[in-house]
């Protein structure tokens, strides 16, 4: 087939980052031709600013070498500048004469420096800071001048002056506006940051007009004179007074465009073959200027000229970083409030810590922090998430690490930890290697860190440390999707919420039929996707879909919980925790007769034999003739219970048969993650009920239920849910939100995380204020139930089951 | 070259595996969604892991131990993570499976 031609011009960020993307989707679709105007790779410019302070070098801040694009055989003509595109025959002319024919093409031109057009601005020594070019220039400036000024007060005049001062220049920063920052900060914290700037040594004029830049007689700028009279000496001005999209080509070439090329929800401009993306495109009336949205255009971008047509961009709430060493500043969303909207402050001036969180509706919906930035990107994600914060209001302001965090010595906060220390417990990756890897390679999300250094890839509770080493690393580059909005892994771009509903809207009921229907990229996924799939399918249609045992994860293919030796752990059902003397003296000789190594009481009240050869996996179980306590799946653990009204003097319930029918009713049950219960017979709690995803307490006049509770990594206790009076109703009620939760629930989502995404009014109005929907969910949990049955003896009883257990003994053949 | 008969292919489930007890320490063979097979050392060149019980996509195994993902035609594991599992070849001869040992020192684990 003849390959489409593909076009592309201008070779920076959002553009080269549409490539990769489209590249991942459809390797061979097309002929590719960048055009770029610069004489370099497409490289990392939000780095320009360490690179202009003496942190970074230029050859470190490349993301793309020439090889990748000799590797994906993209024809790069560099230095070169397009100034026309003849539309009618499709076709690019480059300023040297060099022309190329396009199918599609990709307007990724950028934007250009505002330079304000006062008396002296064509002088020399008066530049824009965009680029490598005008970076060198700053550089070369700084070795032989004295006395710089920046024009512009926003995070790339700030950038700017921190550059120009670390190099040994004389900086001021002249603004027009009130304070610092007036579109990241408010005033507060817009006087607390020039504080901090003066104390570095850099001067500032607030309200100051630049009426001229003045001459010294040789065609170089020597000074620069304010409105009110002052006359400041300047060998080198930068203006950094905001930015202009550079429409400049597609203007000319009739494409319309208003501050921007205008662009339509699938980045396409008026001429469907055309798209733009980056800080070109106009976008429902918003020019982006930072690179996390134009990566979020690059995604949509790519998926339409993939011919997929499943994305849709739909805008991007924006965060900001200033990236001055040195000097925490964060802000998201609309933190400066107004009507309509409440504000929570903590200011310590003394500290340097002031912190504002805007509230609109019970939704986070704006932050500005300054001086402990540590919890930006939680905020960040809850005002994208439009989370309902009503119920951790109390402890918001105080961050994501409000409540205990354990495995990581108690650190919150990556700001003062140094490179040595440990960030991932699991995989033993230090700080500073994160920051290495995020640098060299040009990593903007944590998925990336993950795949290149490992940390944050085993149990996840560093996640958060992780995504703040990005944030502070690259600023609001960093790309911190909540996991609701995030693909589900590298073979689709489908998030969880999406491949949920396409299964039940299309009735979808084998992994095969799923991934085509979904048009996955892998032929068979990989060992994110499978797993979740599988569950997806079987707890949507339960009977109809077919368990996939090789889209398992090994402990629920084989039945018991894989150890570090390759042996394996066996944990009978005992409800309840109530066993007899048959069944421990069964569990007693399969002890000596398999010579077990351990034998231990767990944490859930039975007991779990451990260090089981897997070939004997399915005689100890027939020996032990017990069901399997399904101790090793993402499914019911244990329910916990204590002693009770029967035995204890203060027991007003009998919450060990409680227990014992639950965990019955729900025997032999997948679900998106593990689920744990416990009934306790009164408010002393002893079966610890408030840490589990449904804890059960008795008091005089019924049951109390909370959900949502968690002993994990992170302790959080479970919500009251409701009082009710009967064991029948606690039975209908804890099934009715399990089968909401196995429904709506993520795969790998435990219910309180879950509860903190939909909210607990949600699970409320479905399970409490309707009686049908109760009961449907609970009829519907019921019958999914009475499908299953002990996997064990399944395992014992068939034979294609029973292989994996069987070891091959080698029998030679005649040589051949 | 010493071939050894191992098993019907369809013995193995596709995207499956299965452990085969050989003199130098166990093997793990895989069959791969398109029916190739493959042979690898039933050791994670991580710490140890039995890459038989892992999940199989494409050519590739993750470990069940800590998810290193190999590559089970040459053994090698993917990036980030360096290091190689031993391979052995394999063929299919009339629906049956059959396993030739490969003694030479191909990778060095980590
Ligand atoms: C110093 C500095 C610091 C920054 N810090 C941050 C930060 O901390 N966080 C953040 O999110 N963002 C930051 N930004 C902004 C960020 O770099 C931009 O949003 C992003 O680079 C825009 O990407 P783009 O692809 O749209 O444009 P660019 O990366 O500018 O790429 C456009 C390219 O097109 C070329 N071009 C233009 N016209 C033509 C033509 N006719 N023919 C051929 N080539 C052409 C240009 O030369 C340029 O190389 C910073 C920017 C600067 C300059
Ligand atoms: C996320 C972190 C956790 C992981 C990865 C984890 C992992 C495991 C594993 C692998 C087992 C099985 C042991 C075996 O039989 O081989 C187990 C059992 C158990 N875990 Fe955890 N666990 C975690 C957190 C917790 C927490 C926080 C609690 C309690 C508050 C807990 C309570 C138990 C109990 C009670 C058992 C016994 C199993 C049973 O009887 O069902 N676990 N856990
Ligand atoms: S929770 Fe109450 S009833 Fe249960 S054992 Fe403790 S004190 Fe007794
Ligand atoms: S032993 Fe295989 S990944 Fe660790």
């Amino acid at each position: 087939m003849q390959k489409l031609k593909l076009v592309m011009v201008g070779n920076g960020m959002a553009g080269v980052r549409t490539l990769e993307e489209l590249l991942k989707l459809t390797p061979d679709l097309y002929d590719i031709t960048v055009f770029g105007a610069e004489p370099h790779p497409n490289y990392n410019r939000i780095l320009l600013s360490p690179v202009l302070a003496g942190e970074q070098t230029f050859e470190e801040i490349v993301l793309n070498d020439l090889d990748w694009y000799a590797q994906n055989g993209i024809e790069l003509k560099l230095g070169r500048k397009v100034v026309d595109i003849d539309r009618r025959n499709r076709v690019v002319i480059a300023d040297d004469g060099s022309r190329a024919e396009y199918d599609r093409l990709l307007l990724a031109t950028g934007s250009n420096p505002f330079i304000l057009p006062v008396p002296g601005h064509k002088l020399d020594g008066v530049i824009g800071y965009r680029d490598i070019a005008d970076t060198r220039m700053m550089m070369e400036t700084a070795k032989v001048h004295r006395h710089a000024v920046v024009i512009g007060g926003g995070l790339l005049g700030l950038e700017a002056a921190n550059g120009l001062k670390q190099r040994g220049m004389d900086v001021t920063v002249v603004h027009l506006g009130g304070w610092l920052l007036e579109r990241q900060l408010d005033e507060t914290a817009g006087r607390l940051l020039q504080t901090a700037l003066e104390g570095r040594g850099i001067a500032f004029r607030l309200g100051g007009v630049t009426e001229e830049l003045m001459d010294n007689g040789d065609g170089r700028v020597c000074a620069v004179r304010l409105k009110d009279g002052e006359v400041l000496a300047a060998d080198l001005v930068v203006m950094a007074a905001g930015i202009r999209p550079n429409t400049e080509l597609a203007e000319k070439a009739g494409i319309p465009c208003n501050r921007g090329i205008l662009v339509s929800d699938t980045l396409q401009t008026f001429d469907p073959r055309v798209y733009a993306v980056g800080e070109c495109a106009n976008h429902r009336g918003t020019a982006y200027g930072l690179v996390a949205p134009l990566f979020e255009q690059a995604k949509v971008c790519a998926n339409h000229l993939a011919q997929f047509g499943i994305g849709i961009y739909k805008g991007s709430v924006t965060s900001t970083k200033l990236k001055v060493t040195g000097i925490d500043l964060f802000s998201a969303g609309d933190f400066l409030g107004g009507e309509g909207t409440e504000t929570i402050t903590l200011s310590d001036p003394i500290g340097g810590v002031y912190k504002k969180l805007v509230i609109k509706n019970e939704v986070l919906v704006g932050a500005c922090l300054y001086g402990d930035t540590a919890d930006g990107g939680w905020y960040f994600r809850q005002v994208r998430e439009g989370a309902n914060i009503s119920e951790i209001r109390d402890h918001l302001m105080f961050g994501e690490n409000a409540i205990g965090d354990v495995g990581h010595q108690g650190q919150n906060s990556t700001a003062n930890m140094p490179d040595d220390m440990e960030v991932c417990g699991c995989n033993g990756v230090c700080k500073g290697t994160i920051v290495k890897a995020i640098q060299e390679n040009g990593l903007f999300s944590v998925d990336d860190i993950k795949k290149h250094t490992k940390a944050a890839s085993s149990c996840g509770s560093c996640t958060g440390l992780v995504e703040q080493i990005l944030i502070s690393t690259v600023g609001g580059a960093a790309d911190v999707k909540p996991k609701s909005e995030k693909a589900i892994c590298g073979c689709s771009d489908l998030n969880h919420g999406q491949v949920r509903k396409a299964i039940r809207d299309n009735h979808l009921t084998s992994i095969s039929e799923a991934m085509q229907a979904m048009q996955w990229r892998t032929p068979n996924g990989c060992a994110t996707c499978r797993p979740a799939l599988n569950y997806y399918l079987i707890s949507t249609w339960p009977g109809e879909a077919k368990d996939d045992p090789q889209s398992r994860f090994i402990n629920e293919r084989a039945h018991a919980n894989i150890q570090k030796d390759g042996t394996y752990s066996v944990v009978p059902r005992i409800l309840g925790g109530v066993t007899n003397a048959a069944e421990l003296r069964r569990i007693a000789d399969v002890a000596d007769k398999y010579q077990v190594p351990m034998v231990k009481i767990t944490g859930g009240q039975r007991i779990d034999l451990l260090g089981i050869r897997k070939e004997d996996l399915p005689k100890v179980w027939k020996d032990l003739d017990m069901p399997s306590g399904h101790a090793y799946g993402k499914s019911i653990r244990t329910v916990k219970t204590c002693v009770g009204q029967e035995f204890c003097r203060f027991g007003t319930q009998n919450s060990t048969q409680m227990g014992i029918d639950l965990e019955r009713a729900l025997s032999f049950m997948w679900s998106p993650h593990k689920v744990k219960l416990a009934v306790s017979g009164c408010p002393r709690n002893c079966a610890e009920s408030g840490i589990k995803d449904v804890g059960i307490i008795g008091v005089d006049s019924g049951w109390e239920l909370y959900i949502g509770g968690n002993g994990g990594i992170k302790t959080e206790a479970g919500e009251f849910f409701v009082k009710v009076k009967t064991a029948e109703e606690v039975m209908e009620y804890s099934l009715a939100f399990i089968e909401l939760y196995r429904q709506e629930a993520f795969y790998l989502e435990r219910t309180v995380h879950y509860m903190h995404r939909v909210g607990l009014e949600h699970i409320k109005k479905a399970v409490l204020h309707d009686e049908a929907r109760r009961k449907e969910l609970h009829r519907n949990l019921v019958f999914a139930l009475s499908l299953q049955s002990d996997p064990w003896k399944q395992q014992i009883e068939q034979p294609a089951l029973n292989r994996q257990y069987q070891r091959i003994d080698v029998r030679p053949l005649e040589s051949v | 070259m010493n071939w050894l008969d191992i098993c019907a292919l369809d013995e193995i489930n596709p995207l499956g595996s299965r452990v085969v007890a050989a003199p130098g320490g166990d093997i793990a063979i895989f069959r791969t969604a398109s029916d190739e097979v493959f042979a690898l050392d039933d050791r994670c060149p991580h710490k140890g892991g039995p890459l038989s019980q892992g999940l199989v996509f494409g050519n590739t195994v993750a470990c069940p131990l800590h998810n290193w993902q190999i590559d089970l035609a040459s053994g090698a594991a993917l990036a980030p993570d360096v290091g190689c599992a031993h391979r052995h070849l394999t063929r299919i001869e009339g629906g049956r499976v059959q396993l030739a040992l490969n003694s030479k020192e191909e990778c060095s684990p980590s």
